[in-house]
This record gives C-alpha cells, sequence and structure tokens, in this order.
C-alpha cells in the first residue's frame, strides 16, 4: 500500500489541464515506482513508456487492437466493439479476453503435458505435445465461443461481474484433435458423465491450492466431432490470452467450457464439481424468477447451449447518410448448439421486419453470416434492430430476457443508431 | 601598457557576459515561474493515449475522482483500495451497482469462496461507501442508446 496523500474530493488541481497534471504526475510515479530519476522527462518521445510499465499496457501485451474496451485489468478482461467484429473469422487482435485467474508465465511448449484422469479412465494418462500432434487426426473447426455474461450490464438490479455489452464473442479457426479420439485413447468407464479441465492459470489470491476456474462439459457434448483439444487458432500457435499451448474448445456452450492453459481432464462419474461449476457461477434459476429475487443454489441449473443471438457488425451505430441512399447492414448470427434458420432487421422498432439473406453455417457451431439492404422513408432517427431465429423457431428478445442473479443470456436484439438526411 | 588594457578589456567582456546570462536567467526564470512548461522543447512529447495512462500518484483525485483506482473519492474509498485490489482491480467494483444487502452478499461469497480475509470495523464503512456511491440505477427494459458516435459513412 502506498501512501493516501489526499483522501478528499475537494482536491484540486491547478488550471494546467488534465494533460499536463497527468503527464507530469505519471512521470513523478514512474520515478517512484521505478526508483530513478526520469531524466528528460520531457524529452521523451510520444507514446513512450518505461519499460518498467509495459506489461500494464494490454493491448501490447496481447497484441491486440486498440479499440477494444479494457473491462478490468486483474483479471485481464477485454471486449471488443461490434463494428470490430465484422471479419467473417475472427482474427486474433480482435477477439474478447475473458479470464478468472491470472495468465500462467513461462510456459514451456517442451515440457509441457496433458493428463487424463478421473473416477471413468481406465487408468490415467499423460501425453506431451508432440504426442498429442502426431498420435491423433487433426480437424479444423470454426467455432463461435461466447462469454455466458455477454450483455451482463443490461440487467436490472444489476448482476455482479464485469459488465459485459455485446461483444464478448468471438468465432475463430480452431486446429487441434478430437477430445472423443483421445478419450477413446484412454479407455472409458460406461459410468462417465462429465469431463472437466485443469489448467495452468494461478488464482487471484494467489493461493496455490485454489484453481480460478475449472469447468467441463457433459460426456455427451465431450463427444461431438467438434469438441477439440486445440493448439492451433487460425493457424498459428493460439496467443497466450486464449490458452497456449492448449485448449479445449467446446463451441456452443458458454466460453468458460473452453479451458485455457489446459494440462489436465478429468473424466467424471459425477457432474465435474471443480471452481465455478458450483452454484451461482455460470447457472440460471431453474426455473424463471421475478427480477431481484434471491435463488438458492440448488434451484440453480447449469447453463448448457447458448441462446439464439446475433450481431450487427456494418456500420457502426452512429452512421450518418444520405437520404435515398441505401444501407448495406451486415453482421452474424448463432444459436449455440442449434442453427440459425432466419435473420430480420428491423428499423420502425419492431413493427416490420425485413428478412436478411443468411449464409449457411461453414461447420456446426460457426457462427452464420447475414446482410440486407435497407431503404428509409423519410429523413431522421432511425435504430436498426436485428433478430435471429434458431431451427426450433425461437427467437431473440426485443427486451432484456429474464432476469437472473448472475446475469447471463442476455440474448436482447443489437441494435444500432443511423440518422438520415 | 597594452597588455593591461587588453586585460581590462576581458575583464569588461568577461563582467559583460556574466551581466546578460544573469539577465537571461532572471527572464527564464520569470517565464519559467509563468509557465513551468515553457522550456520543454516538446510539451505534449509524453501524452500517454488513452489506454496507456499511467496513474498518478496514489491520493490524487480530480473532480472527485480517485485517478489511480477511478473509485468515487468518497469516505471510505481507501478501504476499497486496501481490501479489495489486493486480488482484483477497483474496475470490478466501479462497473457494478448494487444495495447494501448486494454488496454484502458479495463480501460473504467473496468470504467463503475466494479467500477474503474478514473485514472487521471496516465492513460498515465498506458497506456505507459501496452502497452510497455505487448504487443501482433503473433505466427500464431497455435504455436508450447512449453513447453514439455520429460520422458519414462513407461508402
Amino acid at each position: 500500500m502506498k501512501k493516501h496523500i489526499a483522501p478528499n474530493s475537494s482536491h484540486k488541481q491547478e488550471s494546467n489541464g488534465r494533460r499536463n497534471f497527468l503527464k507530469k504526475s505519471s512521470m513523478a510515479v514512474m520515478a517512484a515506482s521505478l526508483g530513478i530519476e526520469i531524466v528528460h522527462a520531457a524529452k521523451l518521445p510520444t507514446n513512450y513508456v518505461p519499460l518498467a510499465f509495459q506489461d500494464s499496457d494490454p493491448f501490447k501485451l496481447f497484441n491486440k487492437n486498440k479499440e477494444l474496451i479494457v473491462l478490468n485489468n486483474k483479471p485481464w478482461n477485454l471486449e471488443t466493439p461490434p463494428h470490430l467484429l465484422d471479419d467473417k473469422i475472427t482474427p486474433a487482435d480482435k477477439m474478447f479476453v475473458r479470464n478468472n485467474g491470472l495468465i500462467p508465465e513461462n510456459v514451456d511448449v517442451n515440457t509441457w503435458t496433458l493428463t487424463v484422469d478421473g473416477e471413468s479412465v481406465s487408468q490415467s494418462k499423460t501425453y506431451s505435445l508432440s504426442d498429442l500432434k502426431s498420435k491423433f487426426k487433426n480437424y479444423t473447426y470454426q467455432l463461435t465461443l461466447e462469454c455466458g455474461g455477454n450483455g451482463r450490464s443490461e440487467f436490472f438490479p444489476p448482476a455482479s461481474g464485469n459488465q459485459w455489452k455485446v461483444g464478448a464473442v468471438s468465432c475463430a479457426n480452431w486446429t487441434g484433435i478430437r477430445l472423443k479420439d483421445l478419450l477413446k485413447d484412454v479407455g472409458l468407464k460406461p459410468d462417465a458423465v462429465y469431463i472437466g479441465y485443469h489448467s495452468a492459470d494461478s488464482h487471484l489470491s494467489n493461493d496455490p491450492n485454489k484453481e480460478p476456474i475449472s469447468r467441463g462439459v457433459p460426456i455427451a457434448k465431450a463427444l461431438q466431432d467438434e469438441t477439440l483439444i486445440a493448439f492451433e487458432m487460425n493457424g498459428s500457435p493460439i496467443p497466450i490470452a486464449h490458452g497456449f499451448p492448449l485448449r479445449l474448445v467446446a463451441g456452443g456452450f458458454p466460453a468458460s467450457a473452453s479451458g485455457k492453459w489446459l494440462n489436465r481432464i478429468s473424466v467424471r462419474n459425477i457432474i465435474h464439481d471443480g471452481a465455478k461449476m458450483e452454484a451461482p457461477s455460470y447457472r440460471v434459476p431453474c426455473n424463471p424468477v421475478a427480477p431481484g429475487t434471491e435463488v438458492s443454489n440448488e434451484d440453480m441449473c447449469i447453463i448448457e447451449s447458448m441462446p439464439v443471438k446475433s450481431l450487427i457488425t456494418y456500420p457502426k451505430s452512429g452512421a450518418m447518410i444520405p437520404m435515398n441512399k441505401k444501407l448495406e447492414i451486415r453482421g452474424h448470427a448463432w444459436a449455440g448448439e442449434l442453427e440459425v434458420k432466419k435473420v430480420q432487421v428491423s428499423i420502425d422498432f419492431g413493427a416490420t421486419w425485413q428478412d436478411c439473406l443468411l449464409d449457411p453455417p461453414v461447420n456446426r457451431l460457426a457462427w452464420q453470416h447475414f446482410k440486407t439492404i435497407l431503404n428509409f422513408p423519410k429523413e431522421g432517427y432511425y435504430e436498426v434492430w436485428a433478430k435471429a431465429t434458431d431451427t426450433n423457431g425461437t427467437s431473440q428478445p426485443m427486451l432484456v430476457p429474464g432476469w437472473n442473479p448472475k446475469g447471463y443470456l442476455n440474448n436482447a436484439c443489437h441494435r444500432i443508431a443511423v440518422k438520415v438526411g | 601598457m597594452d597588455d593591461l588594457l587588453k586585460a581590462f578589456r576581458l575583464l569588461m567582456i568577461g563582467l559583460a557576459s556574466i551581466a546578460v546570462l544573469l539577465l537571461i536567467l532572471v527572464i527564464g526564470l520569470f517565464f519559467w515561474n509563468q509557465n513551468p512548461e515553457i522550456f520543454s522543447w516538446e510539451s505534449d512529447s509524453v501524452e500517454l493515449s488513452e489506454s496507456e495512462e499511467l496513474e498518478p500518484e496514489s491520493g490524487i483525485t480530480e473532480e472527485g475522482i480517485h485517478l489511480e483506482s477511478g473509485l468515487v473519492a468518497d469516505d471510505g474509498y481507501q478501504l476499497i483500495i486496501a481490501n479489495c485490489t489486493k486480488c482484483h482491480s477497483a474496475n470490478l467494483v466501479t462497473q457494478n451497482r448494487g444495495n447494501r444487502d448486494y454488496w454484502k452478499s458479495l463480501i460473504i461469497w467473496m468470504q467463503t469462496t475466494q479467500g477474503l480475509w474478514e473485514l472487521g470495523d471496516s465492513e460498515e464503512k465498506i458497506l456505507d461507501y459501496l452502497s452510497k456511491n455505487y448504487a443501482p440505477v433503473q433505466e427500464g427494459r431497455r435504455a436508450n442508446l447512449s453513447g453514439v458516435q455520429w460520422y458519414e459513412l462513407e461508402d
């Protein structure tokens, strides 16, 4: 703890302005923290940050697009603004970052191993990275990963946690081996019901006996073709923020099921009981409740498939266009374990809807691209709302859906603002 | 004699130089006093972009916000820094809103599962601070779009 020299809000800065003030105080802090005097501080080049501070810049640290929004720096959580998600395949620099713990340091690929153990394996078995890559057939799938808490910021009463807006979703290409091939090699007992992952990250409290997160999926999900033990993302080694060197990827489920920095998989004869499997984490009330209701743990059910959802990625909200100009709308839609069968947009708050062109997914669990051309009847302020419908006929709600204590599964329609004329 | 004149001239030049230097120094000091930035060669050269702003010294506040943590600099914010930011950043506080019961339940959850220590006498002060400065705001079932940045859409 540092000393607090001006604990009240009446403390006023002189009229130097925020920029100068920040500049000088930053230098003072740098100097104090580095234990040295910074000579010629005023001559430092623009954007220069002394080495000792570079690790506090997530954009450099994780090689991220500067427009990502930092929600939290311990642990690191960054959200992507929707217009940055326009790519059909999400590039690494535009992928949201969600962490429950502290990212591991000094990952050594030569000594990294993956162990499969648990009550429901015949015997536990350990593989090196090169074993995994060479012993099993490799597959690539484009997989949608959405944080269970995406959209949390809209719930009332507010739900605790990172206040994600709409950008905690990605759909990259993941390359690896099928979990089911690995489990077959280990040998499953018939009583297997769940797999749980274990990872190399550390708990925020630095207590080595605590895991920050150790979730998993039911055995049926584990045995799907698309459930991967991945070692590449978009054709390159997985970036450290996204799980280097090994990640479980279970698209369509809350992204917390896709454990990063994977070093152990436990095959369980019970529902996995690792960290953040317990209520209320990643659970919603089994039956709907009124906003603000206290729900007991035994009435909270684990989230499996994410709900149907869509995002307008072009244009960026705030577009101004002349009258009589057509406006192209683009975006993606996804539906957890299901497919999207229809996407519509409305410029009159849902009074009328226009169907969009919708691509099929490149593979199961990949998001689908939609587009359409809009005409506006007169000048003025509009909102373009997008609504997707899944293969079960379930659509996105226009209002914030059922309140739940932790603020999960807000799949309300996304909208952008447009001015015409 | 020439030598003497030469020495005298040198002395005068020396004295004049010192006087000029002193004058420059005095004028310089005057302006520096008016505006300490004036002799910086590139006064904006260490301007830090939004994402790179380094947090200023602890305890410095601006417009009621403690700059290093982003917390409202109301009574008790130091307790938040002392007790909460060992494990997580203050962002996790400032992003969230809730009444006293909400914040209390979070503390209990962190104590039960996340390794938070007993807060003792500080707990009431922490709850006072959080429930006052981070109280919920009702925005309806869907808020108006806010913070729209308008721009001309090019083809």
